[in-house]
């Protein structure tokens, strides 16, 4: 049926309504992921303002309940730490960590997709074999065993995590650049004697923006999740605090004062949930050609 | 060719108008549409793509998709005003009394289903009888539209199919409840010329022997002009003209129409390999559904248009066997 | 088929290839030579123990022949021995493997089948009330990590309602045999299978919910419609069948992000699984095991990919083997 496509209607004014942000702060869900986002980007932010002090020192009395003293609002741990001052320093470990797992997961997932769908052939199939191989191995386990040999901190965590998650990311890329590359803009660019990497750069990677910025949002909401199960197993950096780390160490607790455990899950859930729902509007918003029902 | 008094038409259509639903307001596709069928007889509906003709065949078994819907108007089949049926009703009619054929026979079978199974199903819904009977009856259906080997094809998947086959196969599972009014939606388009003459030609035979009447959507006049008994053309929405085939292209009434059969292949020209080929092109296109002028919709295209048909939307009026609704109605010779 | 056969053998052929050199490369990153690294850092072994592990993995000569020995060791299936646990890697990974085969089996059946229903629920009832519930549910699931949900499960069913027994696979205490035994550990199986199924539940809810939409939008359903099958009957017959292939599709590539969602269910829940021992063998810094389970998991996960290929073939008659 050649029907839809006759119900043209007349141009809208092209103001801020239109723009992709403001479609995106028109869809509530969106609208609350970056409200979410920008509350742990606060509390990131004022941690060090809000709670002075080490987060992993003793501050009061151990296992206080939340509102059992106004000083300490969420309570404190079985070792008198501040959960509130945890999730706040947390915040920064997590939000850090995510986002630049994600950067490299990016630039890997983005360089190899891009060499495999651009020049196809052999190098095409000898990445692809590679990134089969990346999807195959178990990847939290492969974070694991990277994160056990070159012994936690944050730049390994990082780096393990975003070694382990590109492969989902090149696969991507490769087939919007395999769409791109026989475009007519590329190829025209191809007959006018461009260089490869003008191409891949100027023609081809910006306009395969939009999936890739869509898989941003999840990889960091992704690399958070990852980087909150390895210290909730102990194997986070032991110099800072993180939400999984504070989850692992109130479960000794959980049959007395479930809340050590509970509290920071809930600060976990959140990030996640923001990052997935800013990546959902996003998805929406930019992918306009897929949603027309 | 058909009976020309016997009975009422099996199916009338009365003032018919779709529109789609939009953040703007109600955008109508289709305006004030009437038209009737009597049994064995086969009509076709002719326009451009987006006149609105697709979307009259949908609306006829009442599956027109959101955000389109009908806003007015009745469809009468047997009696039956079809828009005043519930779904549950109207489902009941659907496959049984008045079934459908679509344009595109690759994505119109399910492929996850034998194509057995898929006719079968179109019997097994409307009619209590065992699996056994349903399967015997669904291979006379794919014999009787001159399926070879129906015993192995009916346990084949679509994909093995060709088009042809799959149009075959949708014309066995339109027949299977003996309906009174076969709707069939550009079935040949997506074909090859050889097997569209084939397919036209079973469904011409097939009405013929089982009175079933047709309603036969398509933009290409030439494809049916040995086959339909009527035609009529539609432009942007509306009824232009309605007239006894041979009468239609003897003498086109409406400016619309005379560009249409001028601009189809003369017959044995396709053998050049110029199937193709425009004789004579109507400038312009149609006019879009928000935008349509006050008065003619064609007035912009027309080289007959002068101030009246800019103003006023013409009329239908009788003429001779048929309607046309033109200011100019008959000076066509003119051009 | 054949031709099939041997595109997966080559396959799998060049994921242990590719293992074995990442994990090769692994014992070389880690601190200290690979006997030390092998044996456990802690001097636990004994010099004489160590002297043996250098000559066996010829860490005198050139890293291209220590490969092609590791190679060949693995081929063999000889994944070196277990200092710590005083057995042979493989072994305990035998040992380990079928606890956490059924307690992925049980966790995938249950996401797939609520997660499917949920989907498939709140795909008929787009825009509805239920939809939108079943989209909010399966966002929350989705933005969940594992192991909060099993300590939140056990804090709710173990602790609070005592219904649920906080871990392990058997009551150590009853020595149950025969279909007590089975009840035993299928009470054991619920939290577990239910933690590590909820967050795929949820992404199978809503690709369903997407995918029964798509299929929503097809030809061949207004087909159905126009030969006036009942919708009830058009959802289950024409769009679910059709809906499931992406499902099938996904579930392939999660295999291995479900081992690893596996390893945290069993730490949390002491099951004696995989997980487990990669844990314990974390801890103890046994990296020769952990590689090995590493190893194992990823054979595991090719190995199930290509039943879920032949799965797909099955649900869809238009791939063929080839």
């Amino acid at each position: 049926m050649a029907l839809p496509e006759t119900v043209s209607l007349p141009p809208a004014r092209a103001d801020f309504r239109d723009t992709t942000v403001g479609r995106l702060l028109r869809r509530p869900s969106a609208l609350l992921g970056l409200i979410l986002l920008a509350g742990i980007l606060a509390m990131a932010a004022f941690a060090d303002i809000a709670f002075t002090g080490d987060p992993l020192d003793m501050a009061g009395m151990p296992l206080l309940r939340p509102g059992e003293d106004a000083a300490f609002p969420l309570g404190t741990d079985m070792m008198g730490r501040d959960l509130a001052s945890g999730i706040f320093h947390g915040a920064r470990v997590s939000l850090l960590i995510g986002g630049v797992a994600a950067l490299v997961s990016l630039v890997i997932g983005i360089g190899i997709g891009a060499l495999s769908g651009y020049y196809g052939g052999r190098i095409d199939r000898a990445l692809m074999r590679v990134t089969e191989l990346f999807q195959t191995i178990p990847p939290f386990l492969f974070t694991l065993a990277l994160v056990a040999i070159l012994q936690p901190s944050i730049a390994t965590i990082t780096a393990a995590i975003g070694i382990t998650s590109w492969s989902g990311l090149a696969r991507l890329v490769r087939a919007e650049v395999l769409r791109l590359r026989n475009s007519e803009l590329a190829q025209a660019s191809i007959i006018l004697g461009a260089s490869d990497a003008r191409i891949i750069f100027r023609h081809i990677l910006p306009n395969a923006l939009a999936p890739v910025i869509v898989s941003a949002s999840i990889l960091v909401a992704t690399a958070i999740l990852t980087e909150s199960s390895l210290s909730f197993l102990g194997l986070g950096d032991p110099n800072v605090v993180s939400w999984g780390g504070m989850v692992g160490a109130g479960r000794e607790t959980i049959r007395t004062d479930p809340h050590v455990a509970a509290i920071p899950g809930v600060a976990i859930v959140i990030a996640v949930l923001a990052l997935n729902l800013l990546g959902d509007g996003l998805n929406d918003v930019l992918n306009t050609k897929g949603e027309r029902r | 060719m058909s009976d020309p008094v016997s009975s009422e038409p099996v199916l009338a259509v009365d003032g018919l108008s779709i529109g789609f639903q939009t953040r703007r307001g109600l955008l109508p596709a289709v305006r004030e549409l009437s038209f009737s069928v009597r049994s064995g007889e086969m009509l076709a509906i002719v326009g451009e793509s987006g006149c609105g003709k697709s979307l009259t065949a949908l609306a006829l078994l009442g599956l027109v998709p959101p955000p389109g819907r009908v806003t007015g108007g009745t469809v009468r089949l047997e009696g039956r005003d079809l828009l005043a049926l519930d779904e549950a009703a109207l489902r009941r009619v659907r496959g049984a009394r008045m079934s459908m054929i679509f344009q595109e026979p690759m994505t119109a079978l399910n492929p996850v289903l034998t194509v057995g199974e898929q006719i079968m199903e179109a019997i097994l819904e409307h009619e209590a009888v065992s699996r056994k009977a349903a399967r015997e009856r669904t291979l006379a259906l794919l014999e009787r539209v001159r399926i070879p080997d129906p015993e192995r094809r009916f346990a084949e998947y679509p994909h093995r199919l060709s088009g042809g086959m799959r149009q075959r196969v949708m014309i066995a599972m339109a027949l299977a409840g003996a309906p009174a009014v076969l709707v069939a939606d550009e079935p040949t388009t997506a074909l090859d010329v050889t097997i569209q003459a084939q397919i036209l030609g079973l469904i011409d035979e097939l009405r013929r022997e089982q009175g079933t009447a047709v309603v036969f959507i398509t933009h290409d006049l030439g494809v049916v002009s040995r086959y339909v008994d009527r035609v009529l053309v539609m432009y942007a929405g509306r009824k232009v003209e309605e007239r006894d085939t041979r009468d239609l292209f003897a003498g086109p009434l409406h400016p619309y129409t005379r560009g249409l059969i001028a601009a189809q292949p003369r017959a044995g020209a396709g053998a050049a390999g110029a199937e193709r080929e425009r004789l004579a092109e109507i400038p312009g296109t149609v006019p879009a559904l928000a935008a349509m002028p006050p008065g003619c919709a064609f007035a912009p295209r027309c080289p007959l248009a002068d101030a009246r048909c800019v103003q006023a939307v013409p009329p239908p009026r009788r003429a001779g066997s048929g309607l046309v609704a033109c200011h100019h109605a008959g000076e066509t010779h003119a051009l | 088929m054949l031709t099939y056969l041997r595109r997966s053998a080559a396959q799998v052929v060049f994921v242990l290839l590719g293992i074995a050199l990442i994990n090769f490369f692994l014992l070389h990153l880690a601190p200290g030579d690979a006997a030390q690294v092998l044996a456990g850092e802690s001097g636990a072994a004994t010099p004489e123990y160590m002297e043996a592990l250098r000559r066996q993995f010829g860490l005198d000569q050139p890293l291209h022949v220590q490969f092609l020995r590791y190679l060949g060791n693995l081929v063999t299936f000889d994944l070196g021995y277990s200092f710590r646990q005083s057995l042979p890697v493989s072994e305990l990974i035998l040992q380990r493997l079928p606890a956490t085969l059924l307690l992925m089996g049980t966790a995938i059946g249950f996401a797939l089948v609520a997660g499917c229903s949920l989907g498939f629920l709140a795909a008929r009832r787009a825009g509805k009330l239920t939809d939108t519930v079943i989209s909010i549910v399966a966002l929350l699931f989705y933005a969940t990590p594992v192991f909060w949900v099993g300590i939140m499960l056990i804090v709710v069913f173990s602790v609070i309602l005592d219904w649920l027994p906080v871990g392990g696979m058997t009551s150590v205490e009853a020595n149950l045999s025969g279909l007590a035994l089975v009840g035993d550990v299928a009470l054991h199986l619920v939290l577990p299978a239910v933690t590590l199924g909820l967050f795929y539940l949820a992404i199978y809810a809503r690709l369903m919910r997407a995918a029964m939409l798509e299929v929503y939008g097809q030809d061949f359903v207004r087909t159905a419609r126009a030969k006036g099958v009942r919708p009830r009957r058009i959802a289950w017959r024409h769009v679910l069948r059709n809906a499931l292939l992406p499902i099938v599709t996904t579930l392939g590539v999660q295999l291995g992000s479900i081992l690893g969602g596996a390893v945290l269910v069993e730490t949390v829940f002491s099951w004696p699984g995989l997980g487990r021992l990669a844990f314990a063998a974390l801890f103890q810094r046994d990296l020769n095991l952990l590689l090995g389970i590493l190893f194992c998991s990823s054979v595991v996960v090719v190995l199930v990919n290509i039943a879920v290929d032949l799965v797909y073939t099955l649900l869809d008659p238009r791939i063929e083997l080839n």
